[in-house]
């Protein structure tokens, strides 16, 4: 069930929360990737404290909600989400990427309770997510499914097979997300490939399609809660890579730098974790 | 090998309400029967195939039983990441079948032949591979395949080809079948290629060779008891396939046999060579090419046996 910690005070706290500990754990583990995490926890948050009908003590029941957050490069703001959520201790991030870990830099299959999907390689969640909203279909089930992607992510062709296919399908319990930072691995996600106008290729696409500020959670919360009985729903939000950290937003070079210590404590204090 | 394919798999669809069959543009007419049958359980995924493997994974770890269809390369080369990390990686129950196998279709251009992909499925953790020899075959495979929690990859053949058993076998995953006995030597057939294999055991009995014929249906995991017992007991055991002779069936039993202490037998693998066909032929000249005929394969058994 939906978390009863719901105030827009809360979040926020919750939101800074995790944004402390995904730069702690970076420095910590010496692993890349912090500003694409950084980007994608206000939609997380408001999915999984505001939207996803999940019960953290049976993860696996079959009319759970899922959600699979398909840029599996992002996974340790999944790993903060799920462990402030309840579904697994607290503790067993600060063995993230450690040797023997479950928690691999990307997830593996089943690693930790709430994991739907692992992923890491682009394009594989939003095919998966359909296959689960047409069997709730032919099971007669109402849980909904929701696939989060980064821009980037929509280089691949396996995204644009599937954007075709499931609007054929009528999926309108299928929503996915597609965190727009404007940024890939290295460069602009609109020079690379023509990206531009995403809202309008979705929409082109037969996808209910709406824009959001992605580091609005309210606003997110309420475009995630609206389902089409016809038409799957694509949510464009518009977001910052680094957000949260000023001396990290929309700096590229955080996709793949390291924190050092004196950075994670300034980080930490402008989130007012210290 | 087709219709059967259709025909079973729609008996196994109204057998078990979690059958669902994904095709990628082709078969829809083949299919009437099963969509009658089972409304709501089979999607035209359109030319998509990537799309369509992720699709039966979700069906999959939801609960039902996916089969995928369409013609072999796609299916394969097309989506081989899909097929690794989603269906294997997840290690989700979902059966791929690839059909015009080969050189079935060798009149369609290299496009459309598949000589490389069990080579390629088979180093796939989790899956099984296999390649039926004839209609009966594909509708034992498909129940042993349905009877499996893990995935499972088939190719099979075209449609009118001969068939060779007169019912439909009880055929075990990795347990391969003996359809002639022999006392010389010994020919393992993967797929379409058994008519050609009992064609030359013929040829080897009228030149006083007696040839034992195996369908070896399942290229992973291998039947090692029924290799031991040929490498142990023949003079010669062959493989013979429609793929290359690296990585099929002559690949694998050349694998497992580098590990065997002494086997008396000594291996010949008819396949494929590495290289595109470039030549426009059918089937059967297809085959001439690369020695996959009952004459060549009699002849090469015959002179090593003596």
């Amino acid at each position: 069930m939906a978390s009863s910690l719901t105030t827009t005070e809360d979040l926020s706290r919750i939101s800074r929360e995790i944004r402390g500990k995904l730069v702690e754990m970076s420095h910590n583990a010496g692993t890349p990737h912090l500003g694409s995490a950084l980007s994608v926890v206000d939609i997380l948050v408001a999915a999984y404290w505001n939207v996803l009908k999940i019960d953290a003590k049976k993860p696996g029941d079959e009319t759970r909600d899922r959600f699979i957050l398909s840029k599996g490069h992002a996974a340790t703001a999944l790993y903060v989400t799920l462990a402030l959520r309840g579904f697994f201790p607290k503790e067993l991030l600060d063995s993230f990427a450690q040797e023997g870990s479950p928690l691999a830099e990307q997830p593996s299959p089943n690693c930790a309770p709430g994991v739907e999907l692992a992923t890491g390689s682009l394009g594989h969640g939003l095919p998966v997510g359909i296959g689960l909203a047409l069997a709730a279909r032919i099971r007669k089930m109402d849980y909904r499914v929701f696939v989060t992607m980064s821009d980037g992510e929509c280089n691949e062709g396996s995204v644009w097979e599937a954007a075709l296919f499931a609007p054929a399908q009528k999926l309108g319990r299928l929503t996915v997300v597609i965190d727009y930072n404007k940024w890939q691995a290295t460069g602009r996600s609109n020079e690379i490939m023509a990206l531009e106008s995403l809202p309008a290729k979705w929409s082109a696409f037969g996808w209910k399609t709406s824009e959001v500020d992605g580091h609005d959670i309210e606003a997110i919360t309420r475009e995630l809660r609206k389902t089409d009985n016809d038409k799957p729903t694509a949510i464009i939000a518009h977001t910052v890579k680094g957000k949260g950290i000023s001396f990290m937003e929309d700096d590229n070079n955080w996709h793949y730098r390291i924190p050092k210590s004196e950075e994670v404590t300034a980080a930490r204090r402008e989130l007012g974790l210290l | 090998m087709r219709n059967a394919f259709a025909s079973e798999i729609t008996k196994l669809g109204v057998e078990d309400e979690r059958v669902v069959l994904l095709s990628a543009d082709i078969g829809n007419r083949l299919f009437e029967d099963f969509k009658a049958k089972c409304p709501g359980r089979f999607y035209n995924c359109g030319v998509a195939e990537a799309n369509m493997v992720g699709v039966a994974t979700g069906l999959a770890m939801a609960g039902m039983r996916p089969v995928c269809y369409t013609i072999t390369n796609f299916i394969t080369y097309r989506c081989i990441e899909q097929i690794r990390v989603d269906v294997c990686y997840h290690h989700q129950p979902v059966i791929i079948v690839g059909t015009g196998s080969g050189l079935s279709y060798a009149s369609l251009g290299g496009t459309h032949h598949s000589c490389e992909e069990m080579g390629m499925l088979r180093l796939l953790p989790g899956l099984a591979v296999m390649a039926p020899a004839d209609a009966m075959e594909v509708r034992g495979a498909l129940r042993a395949a349905l009877g499996q929690t893990s995935p499972v990859y088939m190719r099979i053949g075209k449609k009118g080809e001969p068939v060779i058993h007169e019912t439909t076998p009880d055929l075990m995953i990795g347990k391969a079948i003996v359809v002639r006995e022999g006392t010389d030597v010994c020919i393992l057939s993967a797929g379409n290629m058994l008519p050609t294999c009992l064609q030359a055991a013929d040829l080897l009995a009228a030149n006083g060779c007696s040839a034992r014929v195996v369908s070896f249906h399942t290229i992973k995991p291998l039947d090692e008891a029924c290799l031991a017992e040929a490498f142990g007991k023949f003079a010669v055991v062959a493989t013979v396939e429609e793929h290359s002779v690296l990585g099929g069936l002559g690949g694998s039993v050349a694998e497992w046999l580098s590990d065997q202490p002494a086997p008396r037998a000594r291996l010949i693998r008819f396949g494929t060579k590495d290289e595109f066909l470039h030549e426009t032929c059918e089937q059967e000249s297809a085959r001439k090419i690369f020695g996959l005929t009952a004459e060549n394969i009699s002849a090469r058994l015959k002179a090593l046996w003596q």
